[in-house]
This record gives C-alpha cells, sequence and structure tokens, in this order.
C-alpha cells in the first residue's frame, strides 16, 4: 500500500522550476492513484454487501417470527413490508439507488430507519473504541520503547511478559473477570463501577453526564486496552531494535549524545513508522468497534448491533453497517498513504 | 348462556397489606386528578436509578421491535403492551383460568359463532377519555380490513367476520367458524379517538410521544433505545395502582454481566437464567431465586418422510425413518431422567407427553405397560426382530440395504440443546445408529426443516394455557401445500389425528372430555414417535429481596414471573422498604471515574510533554 505507485521519472537536465512541477506532477498523480483505488474497493464493497449476506443461510421472517403463532397472511405482509416480496434485481436496484441517496432503508427488527439507528450508535462505539485504541497506542509505545532500549533488562522481561500474558486473554473473559472484581463487590468490599451500559437513566446536566460517562467507561476501556496494548507495544520495540543497529545512532553516540537524547531524538522517530500505520489501520476499525466488549458490557455500540443484525439476518441494517465498516477501513488506509510521504521522504520519491 | 361474571372486589389477587391499602387510598383521594391532566413525564428527582425507593428494575436483552401493538411481535414488546393496554380478557393469576379483564363478562351463542362482550364501565384512557366498546370494535376492524394492521396479530383475528359495538359497553363479535381462542384473544385495545388519525400502520411505531395514552396499570413514559424503557405507574388504575411508581427495563446484552447487576442491585429482576447461573444465586443474600415449573418443551422431530398436501414427496430424508419401529427404538435409546440431571441440573422435568406438566388439565403421560421409556435393550431387540442387522462396525443396515446413518440438526446458539445432542449421537450408537451431529445457526437448521433436508432435528414451543395451537401445528392441515412453505415443525399427518383434533374443539365446553380428547392426541404423537418430547425445562428467575418484598407468580405455586400471561407481576409487586444493596453513593464512584479519566489524560499530557521537549533539544 505504501509502496510508491509508479517508477522514478528520470531527473534529467530540468532547472529547479521544472523539476518542481514535476514533483507536483507526480504527487497529484500519485494522490489520483490512490484516490481511484479506493473508490473501486468501496464500489466493490457495494456489490459484495448486497449479495454476501443474501447467501447467508436464513429467511429474515421466518426467524423473526419463529415460536410464535402466525398465519401465512401475516408472513406475506411481512415480506411486503420487507420488501422482500420483489424479484431479485429489483431488491439490488432499489439497495443501489438508496445508497446513492444516502438511505440506508428500514431494519427490519428496530422498525427505524438503518441511518438513525447507526447514528445513535456510533457515538458510543467511537467513544469506547476510539478510547481504547489511543490509550492503548500511547501505552504500548511508551512500554515499547522502555523494553526494547532495555532489551534483555528486567523492565523488558516484565512488561513483554505482562503483554503477551494480556494479548493471550479473552476479553469476554477478562471483562468478566473485571466486573465481578471490580463492579459487583463481594462481602465487604463494595463495587466500585457499574457493571454495564454506558448512562445511569435519568442522570442530567451536562457535567454530571460526562462523569457518568467516564465512570461506565473506565472497565470497558481498560478491558480492551489491557488486550490489545501488546501489538503496538511488541511492534515499536522490534522497530526499535532494528534501528539500534543503525550506522547514525552509533554516529550520534560518538558525537557524545547521552543516551536519553540518542534514543528521543534519533531513535525513536525513525522506529515511529511501523507503528503509525498499524495505528492508523487500527483506527479504521474503530467504527467496527469491539463487539465482544460492548457485548459484555452491554454498550450500545455498533459492535453489538451488527451482531444483533446477523442472527436475523436483518438485511437492510447488516448491509449498511458492512459498507460503513469496510469503508472506515478503506478511508484510513487511503489516510495512511497520504500521510506516509509526509511522515518517511523515502517514500516520495 | 353466561360463562363467567366479574369478581366483585377491585383488587381480588392482590396479597393484602395494611400499608398498600393506606397508600392507594391516599393516591385515589388526592393525587390522582392532578396527576390525570398531566401525565407525569420520567421524573428522576432522586438520581439513583435501581437502589431501592420505588423503582423496579428489569435486566432485558431483546431489543425494540416497535410499540405500536399493530406491529410488536416480541416477547418484550407484546408484554410491555400487556401493562399498557388492556385486553378484553386475561388469565387467572392462581387458576390460570380466563378472567375478566377490560371484559366484565361475557356470552356466547349455542353454534360458537357469536360473542358478546361486556365492557367495564368507568375505565379511562391515561388522557382521561371513556374506554368504550367502540374501541375495542374499531382495534379489531381494523386488524380485520388493514393488513399492516394485522401484522402482530393476524392470526387472532382470522376467521372474524364482523366486530360491531352495539352499545357504549357491549361488542358483539361474529364468526365465520367456531374458534377456541376467543378467551384468549392477546390483542391490545386501542385508544380509537387517537389510532383513527394515524395514515400508515406498516410504519407507524407509536414512540413519537411520550407518554403513551393507554389504560393499562403502567405508562409507557420514557425510551432510549438499547439502553432503557421506562413505565410509569397508573395510579388511576381500575384494579388499583401497582406497588412500584416505577418499572425500568434496562438493556444487559450479556447474562453474566445481567447476573452480576443483580447481584450489586443495579437490577432488581433477572429471568432466563442457566442452570450454572441460578446455582451460583442461590444463598446469596438479598437475592431469591424463583425456580418455575416452564411452559416450554423441549423436543426433536424424526423426518417420516416429507410429503406435501397433496401427496407429493420431497426432501432427503433417511429412508427407513418411515419405520415406526425405527422410530420407537430411537426414542427407547434415550435417557430423559439423565439429560434432566446432566443437562439442566435437576432444573427440568422429564417429558412424558406433548403438553407440558404444568398445564396439569392437559398434560398426558403413558400407561407403563404402553411406555417407550428408556432401555437400549428394548430397543436394540425391537430393530433385531425387525431386520435392522448389525454391522462389523457397529452400525445397523436396514432390511433395504440402508445404512443406519442420520444427521442431527441442533440449534447452536443454546447450550442445553447441545448438550443434549452430544448426549443422544453417544446413546443412538449403542443402538447402531450413527449419528452425525450438525450443530448450526438456527438460520441453517430452519432451511433444513423447510426444505425437509434433515433426519432428526430439535425443536421447542412455548405453550400457552390452551395448548390448540401447539395442537394444531401436527394436523395434516399443517403440511405444506408446495415444498418449503410448511406451517407445523414435523411432516406428521394422521387422520385419526385430525379427527380427535376436530372434536377437542367442538368439546370446548365439556373440559373432562376435551382433557381426554387432547390426551389421546398426545397418545397417537407419542406412539407415532414422529414428534418426541424429552424434557420440560423450568423457567429460572431472580429477584433481590431488599428491592422486592411480594411477587406474584402464576400459577400461584411454583409459577413464573416473566412470562405470565397478564400484567399480574409488575402489577403486584410490592417494593421493599429500606432495604438497598452494596452500592457506593453516586458522588463517590463519579469521582473515582473522573480520577481515572484525569489519570489517563495526565499520562497522555505527560508523554507529550516529553516528545515536546525532545524537538526542543534539537540541533
Amino acid at each position: 500500500m505504501t509502496a510508491p505507485a509508479h517508477s522514478e521519472a528520470p531527473a534529467g537536465h530540468g532547472a529547479g522550476s521544472g523539476e518542481q512541477r514535476e514533483g507536483i506532477v507526480r504527487g497529484l498523480r500519485y494522490i489520483g492513484a490512490k484516490l481511484l483505488t479506493a473508490a473501486v474497493s468501496l464500489f466493490a464493497v457495494m456489490v459484495t454487501s448486497f449479495f454476501l449476506f443474501r447467501i447467508l443461510p436464513g429467511d429474515p421472517v421466518r426467524s423473526m417470527t419463529q415460536g410464535r403463532e402466525v398465519t401465512v397472511e401475516q408472513e406475506q405482509e411481512l415480506r411486503r413490508q420487507f420488501g422482500l416480496d420483489q424479484p431479485l434485481w429489483q431488491q439490488f436496484l432499489d439497495y443501489c439507488a438508496g445508497l446513492f441517496r444516502f438511505d440506508l432503508g428500514v431494519s427490519y427488527q428496530y422498525r427505524i430507519p438503518v441511518a438513525e439507528l447507526i447514528g445513535e450508535r456510533i457515538g458510543p462505539t467511537v467513544l469506547l473504541a476510539g478510547t481504547g485504541t489511543l490509550i492503548a497506542a500511547l501505552l504500548g509505545l511508551v512500554l515499547g520503547t522502555r523494553a526494547g532500549w532495555r532489551r534483555g533488562s528486567a523492565t523488558d522481561r516484565v512488561n513483554t511478559g505482562v503483554a503477551l500474558l494480556l494479548w493471550s486473554v479473552p476479553s469476554f473473559w477478562l471483562g468478566l473477570l473485571l466486573i465481578v472484581v471490580l463492579a459487583s463487590g463481594a462481602g465487604w468490599v463494595p463495587g466500585l463501577f457499574p457493571t454495564g451500559g454506558m448512562m445511569t437513566p435519568g442522570t442530567t446536566g451536562l457535567l454530571d453526564v460526562a462523569l457518568d460517562v467516564a465512570h461506565h467507561l473506565v472497565l470497558p476501556v481498560a478491558t480492551m486496552v489491557a488486550v490489545v496494548y501488546a501489538q503496538y507495544l511488541m511492534i515499536m520495540r522490534s522497530s526499535l531494535l532494528d534501528e539500534m543497529g543503525a550506522d547514525y545512532l552509533t554516529t550520534a553516540r560518538a558525537k557524545g549524545l547521552r543516551d536519553a537524547l540518542v534514543l528521543r531524538r534519533h531513535a525513536v522517530p525513525n522506529a515511529l513508522l511501523p507503528t503509525v500505520t498499524l495505528i492508523f489501520l487500527n483506527l479504521g476499525q474503530v467504527v467496527g468497534g469491539v463487539i465482544l466488549v460492548e457485548t459484555v458490557f452491554a454498550w450500545p455500540g455498533l459492535g453489538s448491533l451488527f451482531y444483533s443484525g446477523l442472527t436475523v439476518p436483518d438485511l437492510p441494517l447488516v448491509q449498511a453497517l458492512f459498507v460503513l465498516f469496510a469503508s472506515a477501513v478503506i478511508l484510513m488506509n487511503l489516510l495512511a498513504d497520504l500521510v506516509y510521504p509526509l511522515l518517511d521522504p523515502r517514500v516520495r520519491t | 348462556m353466561v360463562i363467567q361474571q366479574a369478581p366483585p372486589g377491585p383488587r381480588p389477587y392482590r396479597p393484602s397489606r395494611p400499608g398498600r391499602a393506606l397508600r392507594g387510598s391516599a393516591a385515589a383521594g388526592a393525587a390522582l386528578a392532578l396527576a390525570l391532566s398531566a401525565m407525569p413525564a420520567p421524573v428522576h428527582a432522586d438520581e439513583g436509578d435501581a437502589g431501592g425507593g420505588d423503582t423496579l428494575t428489569i435486566g432485558i436483552g431483546q431489543q425494540v421491535d416497535s410499540f405500536s401493538p399493530f406491529l410488536a411481535q416480541l416477547a418484550l414488546t407484546t408484554r410491555i403492551h400487556s401493562l399498557t393496554y388492556p385486553t378484553l380478557t386475561t388469565y387467572d393469576p392462581e387458576t390460570m383460568e380466563p378472567a375478566p379483564e377490560l371484559a366484565e363478562s361475557w356470552d356466547t351463542s349455542d353454534d360458537g359463532l357469536t360473542w358478546t362482550f361486556d365492557i367495564r364501565d368507568g375505565v379511562e384512557w391515561t388522557d382521561g377519555e371513556p374506554v368504550t366498546a367502540e374501541d375495542v370494535a374499531w382495534t379489531f376492524s381494523t386488524m380485520m380490513e388493514d393488513s399492516a394492521a394485522a401484522t402482530a396479530g393476524g392470526n387472532y383475528v382470522e376467521g372474524f367476520e364482523e366486530v360491531t359495538a352495539e352499545d357504549d359497553s357491549t361488542v358483539r363479535i361474529e364468526l365465520e367458524e367456531p374458534r377456541s381462542t376467543m378467551l384468549a384473544l392477546n390483542v391490545p385495545i386501542l385508544p380509537e379517538h387517537i389510532w383513527a388519525e394515524i395514515d400508515d400502520y406498516g410504519e407507524y411505531n407509536n414512540d413519537e410521544e411520550f407518554p403513551v395514552v393507554g389504560s393499562g396499570p403502567f405508562v409507557l413514559t420514557g425510551y432510549e433505545p438499547n439502553r432503557s424503557i421506562t413505565l410509569e405507574a397508573n395510579e388511576d388504575h381500575w384494579r388499583g395502582a401497582p406497588g412500584f411508581d416505577t418499572l425500568v427495563f434496562r438493556y444487559y446484552p450479556d447474562k453474566d454481566g445481567m447476573v452480576e447487576a443483580l447481584r450489586n442491585g443495579e437490577l432488581s429482576f433477572i429471568e432466563g437464567l442457566t442452570p450454572a447461573q441460578a446455582d451460583a444465586l442461590e444463598g446469596e443474600d438479598g437475592v431469591a431465586v424463583n425456580n418455575a415449573t416452564g411452559n416450554r418443551f423441549q423436543a426433536f422431530t424424526i423426518n417420516p418422510g416429507a410429503e406435501t398436501q397433496d401427496g407429493e414427496e420431497f426432501g432427503d430424508g433417511h429412508p427407513s425413518l418411515a419405520d415406526t419401529t425405527l422410530r420407537q427404538a430411537i426414542v427407547r435409546a434415550i435417557d430423559k431422567e439423565e439429560l434432566v440431571g446432566k443437562v439442566y441440573g435437576g432444573y427440568a422435568d422429564p417429558a412424558t407427553g406433548y403438553i407440558p406438566s404444568r398445564f396439569e388439565d392437559y398434560t398426558w403421560a403413558p400407561d407403563d405397560g404402553e411406555s417407550l421409556d428408556f432401555d437400549p435393550d428394548a430397543a436394540n431387540e425391537m430393530l433385531d426382530e425387525a431386520g435392522y442387522e448389525m454391522g462389523d462396525d457397529g452400525v445397523r443396515e436396514s432390511p433395504d440395504g440402508d445404512r443406519l446413518e442420520l444427521r442431527m440438526h441442533v440449534h447452536n446458539d443454546r447450550p442445553d440443546y447441545v448438550q443434549v445432542g452430544q448426549f443422544m449421537e453417544e446413546w443412538l450408537a449403542e443402538i447402531g445408529i450413527e449419528v452425525q451431529g450438525e450443530y448450526v445457526d438456527p438460520g441453517v437448521l430452519s432451511d433444513a426443516l423447510y426444505d425437509a433436508e434433515y433426519d432428526l432435528i430439535f425443536t421447542g414451543w412455548q405453550v400457552n394455557p390452551d395448548p390448540d395451537y401447539v395442537l394444531s401445528l401436527h394436523t395434516c392441515d399443517a403440511l405444506p401445500e408446495t415444498p418449503g412453505s410448511m406451517r407445523g415443525d414435523a411432516y406428521f399427518c394422521n387422520e385419526e389425528y385430525d379427527e380427535l383434533y376436530e372434536r377437542q374443539f367442538s368439546e370446548y365446553e365439556d373440559a373432562d372430555a376435551r382433557k381426554e380428547t387432547i390426551g389421546e392426541m398426545q397418545r397417537i404423537l407419542y406412539d407415532e414417535a414422529v414428534v418426541n418430547t424429552l424434557t420440560y425445562p423450568n423457567a429460572l428467575e431472580a429477584y433481590r429481596t431488599d428491592q422486592i418484598a411480594d411477587i406474584q407468580t402464576q400459577p400461584a405455586e411454583g409459577g413464573l414471573i416473566w412470562g405470565q400471561d397478564g400484567y399480574w407481576a409488575w402489577w403486584s409487586a410490592e417494593p421493599a422498604q429500606g432495604g438497598s444493596g452494596l452500592r457506593i453513593p453516586a458522588g463517590a464512584a463519579a469521582g473515582i471515574g473522573a480520577a481515572v479519566v484525569l489519570l489517563a489524560a495526565g499520562a497522555g499530557f505527560l508523554l507529550w510533554r516529553r516528545r515536546a521537549a525532545t524537538a526542543g533539544d534539537r540541533e
């Protein structure tokens, strides 16, 4: 994704301004190519989304009326309301036309427009997954740098060990454990945090709401961070190790710089690049939410919405979410592609 | 003839308690007129949500499909409608007999085609308008004329000819043919003066304006999607005000999280527990576990060779399963007692007939001599005699030379079903039948059922107090007209069964005869061994005794709280005084949350500072 889009143009004998123009053209072509790729991927996603979920086994009307007494007329009425009585090509055309009008259809289960459902849930999801990703990235970077710089030391071994241990823990299990220890209270120990949800019903006032949400946010974010920070730590550590053998570090040391300065000014900026890519890729997945964490903590996010839609299948809902998740990843990849040349001059040439 | 008269008192089923009567009369005396003129919006003056007081908090996992009774089909929303709208009749919480609700009494003509309901006087909608026979007639007529309005309840008005209001307090329903469900019309009656103005019932969700005008013991006052649903007491309800002032339904998609929330007092009530969860809560301080006899059966059906109503065969069921002896042998290989002990931890009853033992009037058990009880040796003998020869690899072959290798479809989203399936695989291997368990999504399972591409398949139903519907599933009428369109859940068709089904219908007023007929029907199902019930799982629920002092179960003995017919549980629930869970004050809790957020922010700031400092140092 980050490879130069075309081979290097011969620099030849051009004067300064010519070279500059050429540079701009090259830059524009780079950007154009990336945009085009993104657009093509997005289109492919839209088409796939429609057919993918129709291949899934299960009939929405039957699964929604399962275990209940219904007449044939009632089933037909539901099919009519959902538009499932139309031929497939007609449904596809309606779906495409809807997408271009940003009309995502009406959810079968919730009977409200899908856009409205997503609107309600996207905030909580970004709050949880975004906060979690940022804290995990910061934590991973700091600890990874420490561990890498003092490779083999006790700090390194403890940090990597703990991070890998948590990385291998299932998040729903860790979440439940935190609930049992910190939310339920046992004996004389009071429960410190709520077991789930995002807000205590009926809370009003900006400050109260913010504090209440923050209070509810602690355990889910802690769970998420604990499980994922290891990947940032490991990547930061290993790319720092790569840099540590580089000649420029020896030079920096030879100049007589203090160890901390060598690390901060020379090693870390170079080692940061792969981690930045990872952060962007993960930010793309932020809207997808963290299904397991959302479920365990009753967090009203998109991840659990997707899961509830899949079991029916609630076609308009899962289609729209699939397109949304995929476009977020595509968008973030695009951003990474566009930002990368700014961070790393080597990509520009 | 008049079938039933309303009991005289206004609160026949309420556990009497001096405090409550006082509270009720005070409310009646003063607050009511005020409350009615402006139904209170959800008031949360005290900021606690469920820590006792007069708020009852119920944990839920299911979402809301619609607050329009014309559209709502899910258990949660239909249950909420039974709290906020009146129905014609209800079920007595003690005896489970049909009981008066909005209709004080009723009459039926001798041919069973005309029903007359006398509507209770003086019942009001929460906006002060009277509830009249016109409202009832309008609700049913709209469902009959507009298919969108029949989305949820079309099955109830099927076979209705005409519904008319003879005067303000009399409704007459004319039927095309007699129906058994006339005293079980679970149709919320709607205020015509509000609902008649809506254009498209297929798109109206009744969730725009709160409080929602109704006439049940509670009023729907607030809805935050996927967070909570709030109901306030209707102090003016004709049967008397409910014990709690507020009901809050709170979302917990994860059952274990729900259990913890009950433990720390955030929830007052949860249902649908697994045996392990119930065991863990048993003995917990301040928590009562309600182990209720279930109204469900869990079963598997055997594909006897699927046919349409015209006799066209389809699907790919194993050909040998058309043999009743083989089907009976399969049943004899299964140890139901063991399933109850090992899978349900004792929280279930082994199934005997088709109708669960909770319904004493209709449940049936075989006599000792004719029973297909667990006996693998007898099963092996039956198969030997019928010519199913045991192969060298321990798998039998049918007389036609087909290997007894069967598929078994099991819902993978139900841990209890999966465990039962695993036991069955082993037990059937012992009588020379190789079973391939297919533990699949409910969607895959339902496709296999409708296409008849299965051999053994799991099923389960919640049975109504009147078993007519679950019995109708196995009439020949329930066979598909074309492949893939079945109404029932087994390809069962038996003439004698159909005759008995018609007969139980006409015996509607002769309870003893009907009981006998329904028993006969279950005998046929049992002997044919196409539909085989395994267990009647209990309903496991739990509530905090420091929040709920008393609550009505249905039926009174061993009854359940959540899955009731009628609003009894939540109407009768009495708040406990002074108790509360081990919760820290909201202020301190918020403080801790704030501290953690500050800490995180501080860490971020520190890191930023260090980077900034680096930049500053640059040569």
